[in-house]
């Protein structure tokens, strides 16, 4: 079943503490983590992790601070060992590479890109681009080659030669980006990468990490604290809470069908109208004379061109097949969350 | 009533013995193998002897635009090189020169001597907590010993001359860059490192391409205060046959020569000022691309 080109999170726990060992036998035993802290002294950061993420897949994981986003993504490149569990990526455990084949699958499967940038401040923009290829120990030009078609696909020509410190914070993490694309690693972690720019700069490095993806289909395991970004950038949302995941699904899923109170709570606020797509409020009667619209475009986007055509309704089409229908008023409905689903 | 007024220490003749034993087994060890000893120290004599003749018997003018070029590239500052060049012209014109060679052939190769021991030596105290808890407390009475105690055994092994006067220089100075580097080191920020490890860099990649070159402003700091610390050396170290402008400050001492005194101790002076403006401009200029940014 590992044979699936995938990366599988196998019943992960990571317990910080003296003795994890003998701490994982409680939690097994069902002791929760308030307990555990207080009367034990130990961390429980991750709780039975299972994840699932198919190859060229976009997973964003969502959570409050401390629900322990960061401790997952390094374990998928074992900057953190687990204290119980698997990782396999393909046909490879993860967790049984040895210290070299280990540095192996850092240097040629996958890349990170940090909340903090974490570039080498005593490197130029350039030099910081390459230096993952360095690291692969590639030949100067392709090294040079790369690190120059990096530079210009995430915007920053003629900044080859500045320092860090003289960019502004999107700008860094641009260099972070193209640090960790250069490498040609299947698999990108991104640990809340655009948490530390503010909210414009934010939306347009999710534009730019968007369109890479579509063209790039990398594996990418995405943190966020942000349910908006995570909604707005995911294939699949997994919500984490005190080390478990609660639900993992579609936006849309995580939208319509919150799996408990909490996370309803969490999409109580978001803004629905964005995020969700005519395809999930779809109707079945095909109406004569309608407009068309994509079932992929969202439920804003239809609603404008609906009310530009001074109609109330419009045939929905896949790849220009129609399949239904919507009205102004089921859209309407969605959006302010009258959750009317089909 | 006796016990209390006089405190009960062991007598003059027990104490007698130890000294003597340490004496006569140290002399013993000394006899056997002083010349091995000397012969292991003898590529520094040459180095030291051969630096040294180089410096005294280049012509002036180039030593004086050597260093005012080397101020230059280590300063990018008129300033440091004007002080520099008028320094050694008025050591020149006083006399000095001679001396003022030999203290610095001294000097240099006591630096290179602390820089290649004391740099791998703070790389290793920065990677094991251990390690550094067991060399820390050795740097420890370096620093606060006596000199004078540490020069007995030393002559006792090597004699009078140059290279244990290098071996005392070394000793003081060697401290400051062993400390500075394992701090640099240390230092380094952890999420840097952590993205080093992400990429999967080896220990070597990592010590090499991100600890040291990180740890540089620190590590420039460390041979600063080596070099200023060696200099300050240099009239003990003359007590022991080294040369230079410790000796006639030291005849100076004993024959009440204030003039002779004041003006050799002012050479010296001088010379840390250039020496420590030097190396630190050097310093600052490694760091000016290297503060923490600051994130947004
Ligand atoms: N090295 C460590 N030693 C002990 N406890 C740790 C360690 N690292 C993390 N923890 C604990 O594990 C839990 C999860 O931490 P983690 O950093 O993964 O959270 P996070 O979701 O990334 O939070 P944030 O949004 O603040 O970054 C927290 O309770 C934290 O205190
Ligand atoms: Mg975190």
């Amino acid at each position: 079943m590992e044979s699936e080109s995938k990366l599988l999170i196998k019943n992960i726990y990571k317990i910080f503490g003296d003795r994890p060992e003998a701490a994982l036998k409680l939690v097994t035993d069902g002791i929760n983590k308030q307990t555990l802290l207080e009367q034990h002294n130990h961390v429980l950061a991750l709780n039975n992790i299972n994840l699932e993420v198919s190859t060229g897949k976009f997973q964003v994981v969502m959570g409050l601070s401390g629900s322990g986003k960061s401790t997952l993504i390094r374990h998928v490149n074992r900057l953190i060992e687990p204290t119980a569990g698997s990782i396999f990526f393909h046909d490879d455990d993860v967790t049984n590479l040895d210290e070299k084949q280990l540095r192996y699958f850092r240097r040629f499967r996958t890349s990170m890109v940090f909340q903090n940038f974490a570039l080498l401040p005593h490197r130029t923009v350039l030099e910081n681009i390459s230096y993952g290829l360095v690291i692969q120990k590639q030949v100067k030009k392709i090294l040079m080659d790369r690190s120059l078609e990096w530079l210009n696909r995430v915007g920053l020509d003629g900044y080859n030669d500045y320092y860090p410190t003289q960019l502004s914070g999107g700008m860094q993490q641009r260099v972070g980006l193209a640090r960790a694309l250069a490498t040609d690693a299947e698999i990108l972690l991104m640990d809340e990468p655009f948490s530390a720019l503010d909210p414009l700069i934010r939306e347009e490095m999710q534009d730019v990490l968007i369109n890479l993806q579509n063209e790039l289909k990398k594996t990418i395991i995405f943190i966020t604290h942000d349910l908006d970004e995570a909604l707005r950038i995911g294939d699949k949302v997994a919500i984490l809470k005190d080390g478990e995941i609660i639900q993992n699904g579609s936006p849309e899923e995580i939208i319509l069908n919150p799996a408990n109170e909490y996370v309803t709570d969490f999409t109580k606020n978001i803004n629905r109208g964005r995020i969700l797509t005519i395809g999930a409020i779809i109707e079945d009667a095909v109406l004569e004379n309608a407009i068309k619209i994509d079932k992929k475009i969202t439920l804003e986007a239809a609603l404008r061109t609906i009310n530009e055509e001074g109609s109330q309704f419009a045939n929905v089409v896949d790849n220009s097949r129609v399949i239904g229908s919507v009205s102004q008023k089921t859209i309407i409905n969605a959006i302010t969350s009258g959750t009317e689903v089909n | 009533m006796d016990f209390l007024d006089k405190f009960p220490s062991m007598g003059q003749g027990g104490l007698r013995d130890i000294k003597k034993s340490i004496d006569l087994g140290f002399r013993d060890f000394s006899r056997a193998y002083g010349d091995s000893l000397e012969a292991f120290f003898e590529p520094l004599l040459n180095l030291l002897v051969w630096i040294e003749k180089l410096l005294v018997y280049s012509p002036w003018p180039l030593i004086v635009i050597i260093f005012g070029v080397f101020a230059w590239l280590a300063s990018r500052r008129l300033i440091v090189v004007f002080l520099t060049i008028l320094t050694f012209l008025v050591i020149g014109f006083f006399g000095m020169w001679e001396d003022t060679m030999a203290t610095i052939a001294i000097i240099f190769v006591a630096t290179i001597i602390c820089v290649f021991l004391g740099i791998p030596i703070g790389v290793l105290m920065s990677n094991s907590t251990r390690v550094q808890s067991l060399i820390n407390p050795v740097l420890d009475i370096m620093q606060t010993i006596p000199s004078f105690v540490y020069l007995i055994p030393v002559v006792m092994l090597l004699g009078i001359g140059k290279v244990p006067g290098l071996i005392a220089v070394c000793i003081y100075a060697i401290p400051p860059i062993i400390r500075l580097t394992n701090l640099g080191i240390r230092l380094v920020d952890k999420e840097v490192l952590e993205a080093a490890d992400a990429f999967g860099a080896s220990f070597r990649q990592k010590l090499f391409g991100v600890q040291i070159p990180l740890a540089l402003p620190n590590i420039f700091a460390g041979i600063n205060q080596t070099i200023m610390m060696a200099l300050a050396m240099v009239v003990i170290a003359s007590m022991i046959g080294v040369k230079g402008l410790g000796v006639p400050v030291l005849r100076a001492v004993s024959n009440q020569y204030l003039a002779l005194g004041l003006m050799n101790g002012l050479a010296i002076v001088a010379l840390a000022i250039i020496f420590d403006r030097i190396s630190q401009n050097f310093g600052k200029r490694l760091q000016k691309h290297m503060d923490r940014q600051n994130g947004i």
